[in-house]
């Protein structure tokens, strides 16, 4: 008995001792191995009377299975070990940047664009489009501007001197949506449109939305409900809001929409106009054959730069298309 | 259209503020400006009288002068004024009195000495009450002013302007008439207008006037004041009533016709009578004729302009301006007075087309009330006469009533008011409005027949009534809904890249989005030559935006410019817009573009910096196709722009047809447009990009696939799509993908070649493919491009 417990305790001093998993097969074969030590100990039982046999080939089993948890637990420590020095020296510098190009980002004037047509998209109003170069009849003798009429002159417009001209406004669109498609419509026409004037607050380019919608039963009140919905869910917060009488030739009753802004610099909230507005006018929908006494439609156009310049607090126009990457890059 | 609160209150009852009328104007349509005080808030002013005035001892300028301010006591004040002088009645702001300087602040009067004489207190001119700009002298008072009054009440100064910025239906507000009718409806209040009875008749002259174009002008008053004082000015109510207006005060009788123009909406011409010569006739321009107008600038007339002649010819051109030698000076004695009314139609953009603007033009071309004119007339004699003295002659009266606008009728149905509205009004309320602006209602079936008043020019068909009601009930007490009804959800078409995509594709790659002005320089499109379809604008606003953009590529080079120049080093712009081309018919055509130049990633630590070349370019283009899904037809070819590199440029084609291109930037295209970083372009149609195919998923092979690496010998002119298309047409189907994963030229390989490593993967979707079979078909692959080609594999 003397021999199994020398190597016992041989064998689990060689085992707490190696530190390499190499070294630690190598001292599983030298005792448990087909030339082992104890594999040699069991060789030997054969020539053991039966009742030894039995005492020492337990004895010796119970060596073996010692030895071989020993060297397993020895094992797991020196992978564990060795898999923490791999993660350790693996370790990297997590606050570096990250690798590769930086996103780019949308004009601003094109991400209001797009949240105003998602938002009345949801409203079933469908997307149209129209020439930016148009005709007189287009922009305005079918919206009830008659020639040389005051309300011309409303519209400083660019002309090539052959009767067309650059569109003073997406209500062209209306018409052509109407002469196409008839009535009913639902459709928002969003576009580049034109007036000759340059200043602080004024661009020769410019973006607009026009919405109309035409229909049997539909009243002001929906115009009303529409904007003021619309309005509330583009600024996210219920907005006090302004309607006005105003003049428009194509539209009777007309309306100015006003917001109620505040400012942030203490002022006291004044009113913003940020669209206009109104009842389809009988002389469009007759120039566009519908018949007046059975549809009733409602019309309305908004300044995108406008509603951009409040949405992301851009306080002049001109920034709009100077295409400066120091403004543009605040839009990502 | 600028007035005073007070000249309003002349005409009906208000009892808010100014600031509650302008608010209330506003929600009734008639929009409001400003809102401004008619002097600054003086306080301790009084009326003066210079008693005596004398000169100073010590300064040529000064006078000295002694005041009665109402005191008891007369008071020794030096005054610098030229019009200083004993017994006239000025503004005296005595000891105490605070004014407000130009710049806003307060300053109180103190006793003072000048240049050794005491002062106390100051005389004023208007500038220094916050009047007007006039500081040539004192603010002279009417005489029969009481020494000691305030001048706050003397003037009634504490009033305010209002400027209306009106629509140009409502012509009827641009008189003070018109306004109170609209103010007195949307107050509740009952309007009554004032009454100008026949100027008692002096003398009998008259003179003959023919209404030679009756459709234009169908009707002229006409009548002769005779022996007025030319020289005696304006009474100080009435210029006062003009300032707060914005119109200058230039004679009295000039004055009346603009005081009568500003209180009925009527404009009114006086002619000097002694430069007449004969009758007068109302007649269209004659091609030839000339006439100067009282601006002193001479303009040629025409058959598109109406004209006021006398025997001689035209002496005034009607409804916009008056002539120069027909006018009143300060030496008329005898006057003709117009009161006409013209055609809307006549006069509109006349005035604009001859670079003129007046409140007379103003006024005809949106439309005056066709009623007003002999109202308008006696308003004018009573002032006249008042002011400058004279007397009256009958009224002569041309009318051609045929062309009159005769007052229509318009019916109402209550249902209908309704039902634009979306309101429940009742009859009740709709008749208080209708007759509240001066309406008079027939109740007819459903509804009622109104009958505008005349000066209610706009007032033509049911639509017109309708908004009348819902302006004067007020759009903020109209009811809102949301829409109702069934729903439809239309069908979103998948075969279409939508433009969100395209730009988020380019986003992803690191662009900005642009927008450019759609009208360029011309020289610039020259200078790249794009200028051969390039429609030129008539009325550019500037000359370096005078035509309309044939690319988007230009402007985004300007912009890319002007970025290097604000020390941007890196800069990626893209757009996404249209551009026209005007060929037999104009095309307008949408457009995806972008420009580059700097490094081919923005600077970091983990990626060794590189120029940006071609092929970043190319891969940025090829994101944006590949928008499209599986795009087996793209192809490029080189391409020969004149401002692209000849060697580094291509075409983009979809199948058969050229979508746009791309390319770096000629070398001396980048000098001329003084960009110096290499860079690099794209430009491509939005049309053919945006189609695509819905996918249509085949079964997925289970069986193993295998790949053979090909190194190949390429002769140096042969491109890489040349050898790609050999591969693929000798592969067949069982080829599934093809790479190029190297390619190189230089010592290593022979002269005149290149090398291409090309991986390539087959698959069967049937059995498993065995050696025999990729065999044969690499096999064939290298016979193909040795034949075809001269494309040896590498030893």
């Amino acid at each position: 008995m003397d021999t199994l417990q020398t190597i016992h305790d041989k064998a689990l001093a060689h085992v707490a001792a190696c530190d390499d998993l190499r070294a630690l097969d190598e001292l599983r074969v030298a005792y448990l191995g087909k030339k082992g030590e104890v594999t040699a100990l069991l060789k030997s039982l054969g020539a053991m009377a039966p009742e030894e046999r039995k005492r020492f080939g337990q004895a010796v089993n119970q060596l073996k299975q010692t030895i071989a948890a020993a060297l397993n637990a020895r094992k797991a420590a020196l992978e564990t070990a060795a898999l923490n020095a791999r993660l350790a020296e693996e370790q990297v510098d997590i606050t570096l940047p990250g690798r590769g190009e930086q996103r780019g980002g949308l004009h601003p004037v094109t991400r209001a664009m797009q949240r105003i047509i998602d938002l009345f998209g949801r409203f079933g109003f469908e997307v149209a489009t129209g020439p930016e170069v148009e005709d007189d009849y287009h922009n305005f003798e079918a919206l009830n501007f008659p020639a040389h009429h005051p309300a011309r002159a409303m519209h400083d417009t660019f002309y090539f001197g052959d009767g067309r001209l650059l569109r003073t406004h997406t209500s062209p669109v209306q018409v052509r949506g109407m002469l196409a498609q008839g009535a009913p419509i639902r459709i928002i026409a969003p576009g580049k449109v034109y007036r000759s004037d340059y200043d602080q607050t004024h661009s020769p380019m410019f973006h607009q939305v026009e919405g109309l919608l035409v229909g049997e039963q539909v009243s002001m009140a929906d115009l009303k409900g529409v904007l003021q919905a619309f309005v509330n869910a583009f600024f996210e917060q219920d907005m006090a809001t302004r309607f006005r009488p105003s003049y428009f030739p194509f539209t009777e009753p007309s309306a100015e929409v006003d917001v109620a802004w505040d400012k942030g610099d203490g002022s006291a909230p004044g009113w913003l106009e940020i669209l206009g507005c109104g009842m389809v006018h009988p002389n469009v929908l007759q120039a566009c054959q519908i018949d007046p006494e059975r549809y009733v439609g409602y019309a309305f156009g908004m300044g995108v730069e406008r509603l951009a310049m409040l949405r992301y607090g851009v306080t002049d126009l001109r920034p709009f298309f100077d295409n400066d990457l120091r403004f543009l890059r605040q839009f990502r | 259209m600028k007035f005073s609160v007070n000249w309003l209150r002349q005409w009906v009852p208000v009892e808010q503020s100014a600031q509650d009328l302008a608010e209330a104007l506003t929600a009734a349509g008639l929009e409001v400006d400003t809102v401004t005080p008619v002097a600054s808030p003086f306080s301790g002013v009084v009326v003066g009288e210079i008693v005596a005035c004398g000169p100073h001892p010590d300064a040529d300028k000064l006078q000295i002068c002694e005041l009665d301010d109402g005191s008891g006591e007369a008071l020794q004040v030096v005054c610098g004024a030229p019009n200083a002088r004993a017994g006239i009645k000025v503004p005296f702001a005595r000891v105490g009195a605070v004014l407000t300087a130009a710049d806003g602040s307060d300053f109180k009067i103190k006793k003072a000495k000048l240049r050794g004489v005491a002062s106390f207190g100051m005389a004023c001119s208007a500038r220094e009450l916050g009047m007007s700009d006039d500081h040539s002298g004192l603010l002279e008072l009417p005489a029969d002013a009481v020494p000691g009054t305030d001048i706050r009440d003397l003037l009634a100064l504490d009033d305010y302007s209002i400027d209306l910025e009106l629509t140009p239906n409502r012509a009827d507000c641009l008189g003070m008439k018109g306004l109170a009718r609209d103010v007195a409806a949307i107050s509740d209040q009952t309007f009554t207008p004032q009454n100008f009875p026949a100027a008692p008749e002096g003398h009998t002259d008259e003179l003959p006037i023919t209404l030679e174009a009756p459709e234009d002008c169908p009707r002229y008053l006409g009548r002769i004041i005779k022996g007025i004082d030319p020289r005696v000015p304006s009474p100080l109510w009435m210029q006062e009533a003009l300032r707060r207006s914005g119109i200058r005060s230039i004679s009295a009788t000039v004055d009346a016709t603009n005081y009568v123009l500003m209180e009925l909406g009527q404009p009114m011409h006086a002619f000097d009578l002694d430069r007449l010569q004969g009758g007068i006739s109302v007649r269209r321009g004659r091609a030839g004729e000339t006439l100067t107008l009282l601006d002193e600038k001479e303009i040629e007339l025409d058959d598109s302009l109406l004209t006021i002649c006398d025997e001689q010819g035209p002496v005034a051109l009607a409804g916009i301006m008056g002539g120069l030698d027909s006018g009143v000076t300060d030496a008329t004695r005898n006057v003709l007075l117009e009161s006409a009314w013209f055609r809307p139609a006549t006069i509109m953009g006349k005035a604009r087309d001859l670079g003129l603007h007046t409140d007379s033009s103003h006024r005809f071309e949106r439309g005056v009330d066709p009623q007003g004119q002999r109202e308008a007339m006696e308003r004018i004699t009573q002032l006249l006469l008042e002011i400058c003295g004279g007397e009256a002659g009958p009224v002569m009266s041309a009318v051609a009533e045929d062309y009159l606008p005769q007052p229509q009728p318009v019916r109402l149905r209550l249902q209908r008011l309704n039902r634009v509205l979306g309101s429940t009004l009742e009859a009740a309320e709709v008749e208080r409005i209708l007759t509240g602006l001066g309406m008079t209602l027939r109740p007819v079936e459903g509804g009622w027949e109104a009958l505008a008043p005349s000066s209610r020019v706009d007032i033509d068909i049911v639509e017109d009534l309708i908004e009348e009601v819902a302006r004067v009930h007020g759009y903020d007490a109209l009811p809102a809904a949301m829409p109702s009804g069934a729903l439809s959800l239309p069908r979103l078409s998948e075969a279409e890249v939508t433009t969100g995509q395209l730009r988020e594709a380019l986003v992803a790659a690191g662009y900005q989005e642009a927008i450019c002005y759609a009208f360029v320089e011309h020289k610039l499109l020259k200078s790249l030559a794009l200028d051969a379809q390039a429609l030129p604008l008539a009325n550019p606003i500037s000359s370096d935006m005078d035509v309309m953009r044939t690319a988007l590529v230009p402007g985004l080079l300007k912009a890319l410019e002007r970025n290097l120049r604000f020390q941007q080093e890196r800069v990626r712009l893209f757009e996404m817009g249209k551009v026209f081309h005007q060929g037999e018919v104009l095309e307008e055509v949408e457009r995806i573009a972008g420009v580059v130049c700097g490094t081919a990633l923005p600077e970091q630590w983990g990626a060794k910096s590189r120029a940006l070349d071609f092929y970043d370019m190319k891969g940025d283009v090829e994101r944006l196709l590949a928008t499209r899904g599986l795009q087996s037809d793209v192809h490029f070819e080189p391409c020969e722009l004149p401002f692209l590199h000849p060697g580094q440029a291509a075409t983009v084609f979809l199948g058969d047809v050229a979508i746009g291109w791309l390319g770096a930037l000629h070398p001396q295209t980048q000098q001329s447009l003084g960009i110096k970083p290499r860079s690099f372009a794209f430009e491509l149609d939005l049309d053919e990009l945006k189609k695509r195919e819905v996918p249509c998923a085949k079964k997925i092979s289970s069986f193993p696939s295998v790949r053979r690496d090909l190194a190949l010998l390429v002769p140096e002119a042969t491109t890489c799509a040349a050898v790609e298309q050999q591969i693929r047409a000798a592969g067949g189907d069982l080829l599934r993908k093809l790479t190029v994963f190297d390619q190189f030229s230089g010592q290593a390989v022979e002269k005149g070649y290149k090398s291409l490593a090309i991986g390539l993967i087959l698959q069967d979707v049937s059995c498993t493919l065995t050696d025999e079979v990729v065999d044969s078909i690499i096999d064939r692959v290298i016979q193909g491009l040795e034949s075809q080609l001269d494309v040896q594999l590498r030893g």
